[in-house]
């Protein structure tokens, strides 16, 4: 099936990802932030999904959106909003945000400008249907020692966690 | 348009994999409809099944034997006064009902009721209805935290950490299950719904007895984690009404509380549509393979029909046995016109064309009724964990028997 409207969907998801990415950082109700956070979350699945990459979209929902977003409000709920919304930002730190930003900023207007010639002729035909087997073969194939490196790494964060958490064990 | 109809009728492509918007369109009507049907079938026969095994009657007053009585609640709910309390959060109070009934609606979009009988066939089904019925948390959290009073958000605590703990039990129990569709020559398995039941009728066996007792146990895990993630009973601790009153739900009155309640009951039918999707062989008739032939298949396409006749022979049971006085003469004749109905519903069925069309669609609902059958069961036979118990069951329990029988159907897929 042949796709539609693609333009309007992109211009879409990406208005839906950049607003609520800003409302992330702008409310002082952190569960509010928390929650457009979501929102971001979701658009960015969105835009993968438009990038041929199904798979990757879906665990984007459940891993990001319902689960660490899921932790994310646990803790957050327990916070008493009252106090938290009184208290002043205490890190002035906009000297670096500045520069960050705007080192970001040219970056990203770099390969805008020169994306064409950056990755020419990098535009391979990611088929749909088989999008999950190509990433199995890739992840359990050609990179298994990163990923499962990645993986152990994973496991020692969550050892050390439990380790940190625990008097007796 | 006729021949546009009936055209359509013989493909065997899903409306979404065709690109075909308006049936599509029509698709989504019919199972948002089909669904809030059997939300209110649900609601009666929950409570008169509830009822019969506590020897109670159940719902009697309204209509005969309590049949208008969900029609009845659902009116009071709409009618009733709307209460937002005054220190909550306005947006995310008003939010959190709509995201719990968007996710329990959204999923049936990859339920498969037959081979073309879904919305679209998604080369993720069971990736994307884990997802988004797992996105329902947050709106159980919202409300909780909206609410700005202390059942909801002890309410909403509970709900959190019960359903991450126990997405992880049961993403094992599906992943065992998924591994299963690729042993076949090709070696490749799947994750459409399509594709899954697909493979259970190429390997000619239900993945619940697929290496005897391994699919048996996956499916054992599921049934449990899905009970706890739909909060029900045992494990309706986010609501339990000794404890917290109502739970996340406690400030919720009137139609906002009516969206819960709807999306309570269709995400049970959902996890139950997984649950039938990936071990009890989907739409598949019993013994598609052991009973196969003409005859075989004459007689199960059958089975619809004969099943609308037998609710229609118990109406009539019910007419008779209705008592003589004039005061319930209305009702008599309202039960006599509803069996009518039924056996009416159930000669069409048995009509050729409409016989081969609806079979997978009426083997899908059986089994998913059995399990909505099981869940008034538990309801009614359990009783309630306590909270250390809930984690003890899920993280200690469940997860390695998760794990050890992915291990071992992944080494006898090997092996064999």
């Amino acid at each position: 099936m042949q796709p539609v409207a693609t333009t309007f969907f992109f211009y879409f998801l990406a208005l839906v990802t950049v607003i609520s990415g800003v409302l992330v950082i702008t409310r002082r109700n952190p569960v509010h932030s928390a929650l457009a956070l979501i929102l971001a979350l979701l658009g960015q699945a969105g835009l993968y999904l438009m990038l041929y990459a199904p798979f990757v979209a879906g665990v984007q929902i459940i891993l990001y959106a319902g689960g660490i977003m899921v932790l994310f409000l646990f803790v957050i709920m327990l916070v008493s909003i009252e106090r938290a919304q009184k208290e002043e930002q205490f890190n002035n730190m906009w000297v670096v945000g500045v520069l960050a930003a705007l080192v970001l900023g040219g970056l990203f207007t770099g390969v805008y400008v020169k994306g064409r010639d950056l990755f020419a002729g990098r535009e391979i035909a990611l088929p749909e249907q088989s999008n999950t087997q190509q990433i199995a073969v890739l992840l359990y194939g050609n990179y298994m020692f990163a990923f499962e490196i990645a993986s152990l790494l994973l496991l020692v964060a969550i050892i050390g966690a439990v380790v940190m958490a625990k008097k007796r064990i | 348009m006729i021949e546009y109809i009936t055209s359509y009728l013989k493909s065997d492509t899903t409306p979404g994999q065709a690109g075909n918007f308006l049936w599509a369109f029509i698709y989504i009507l019919l199972i948002f409809l089909g669904l809030s049907v059997a939300v209110i079938a649900m609601n009666w026969l929950e409570r008169k099944i509830l009822a019969h095994m506590q020897v109670r009657l159940g719902p009697m007053r309204v209509g005969p034997h309590g049949l208008l009585q969900p029609i009845a609640d659902a009116i009071k709910l709409l009618i009733k006064e709307d209460i937002m309390p005054s220190e909550s959060d306005p947006f995310v109070f008003w939010t959190a009902p709509l995201i719990v009934v968007l996710t329990a609606f959204t999923v049936f979009i990859v339920v498969p009721f037959g081979p073309t009988h879904a919305v679209t066939d998604m080369n993720i089904g069971v990736l994307f209805m884990l997802g988004v019925s797992s996105l329902s948390v947050l709106g159980v959290v919202m409300a909780g935290w909206a609410s700005n009073s202390h059942y909801p958000l002890m309410g909403a605590l509970r709900s959190s950490a019960q359903m991450v703990s126990y997405e992880i039990a049961m993403g094992l129990a599906v992943i065992s299950a998924v591994l299963m569709t690729s042993f076949n020559p090709s070696g490749t398995g799947t994750l459409s719904m399509i594709g899954i039941v697909q493979a259970q009728e190429a390997q000619s066996t239900w993945f619940i007895f697929k290496f005897f007792p391994l699919g048996l146990i996956a499916f054992f895990v599921f049934a449990v984690a899905m009970v706890a993630e739909t909060n029900r009973a045992p494990f309706d601790l986010p609501e339990a009404e000794s404890e917290l009153t109502a739970g996340f739900h406690t400030e919720y009155s009137g139609f906002r509380w009516s969206l819960f309640f709807l999306a309570e009951y269709s995400a049970m039918i959902a996890v139950s549509s997984i649950a039938v999707t990936l071990w009890l062989g989907g739409w598949l008739r019993p013994f598609p393979h052991w009973l196969s032939g003409e005859t075989w298949d004459l007689v199960f396409s059958l089975f619809p029909g004969l099943t609308f006749l037998a609710m229609a022979g118990l109406t009539f049971y019910s007419v008779a046995r209705m008592p003589k006085h004039p005061y319930f003469r209305a009702q008599t004749m309202g039960l006599a016109g509803f069996g009518a109905l039924l056996g009416l519903i159930g000669l069409v069925l048995f009509a050729p064309l409409v016989r081969d069309r609806v079979q997978d669609i009426y083997w899908f609902a059986a089994k998913v009724a059995g399990f909505m059958y099981l869940y008034i069961w538990y309801r009614g036979t359990f009783p309630r964990y306590r909270f250390d118990q809930l984690m003890k069951v899920g993280w200690k329990i469940l997860l390695p028997i998760g794990l050890g029988v992915l291990i071992v159907t992944a080494i006898l897929g090997i092996a064999l």
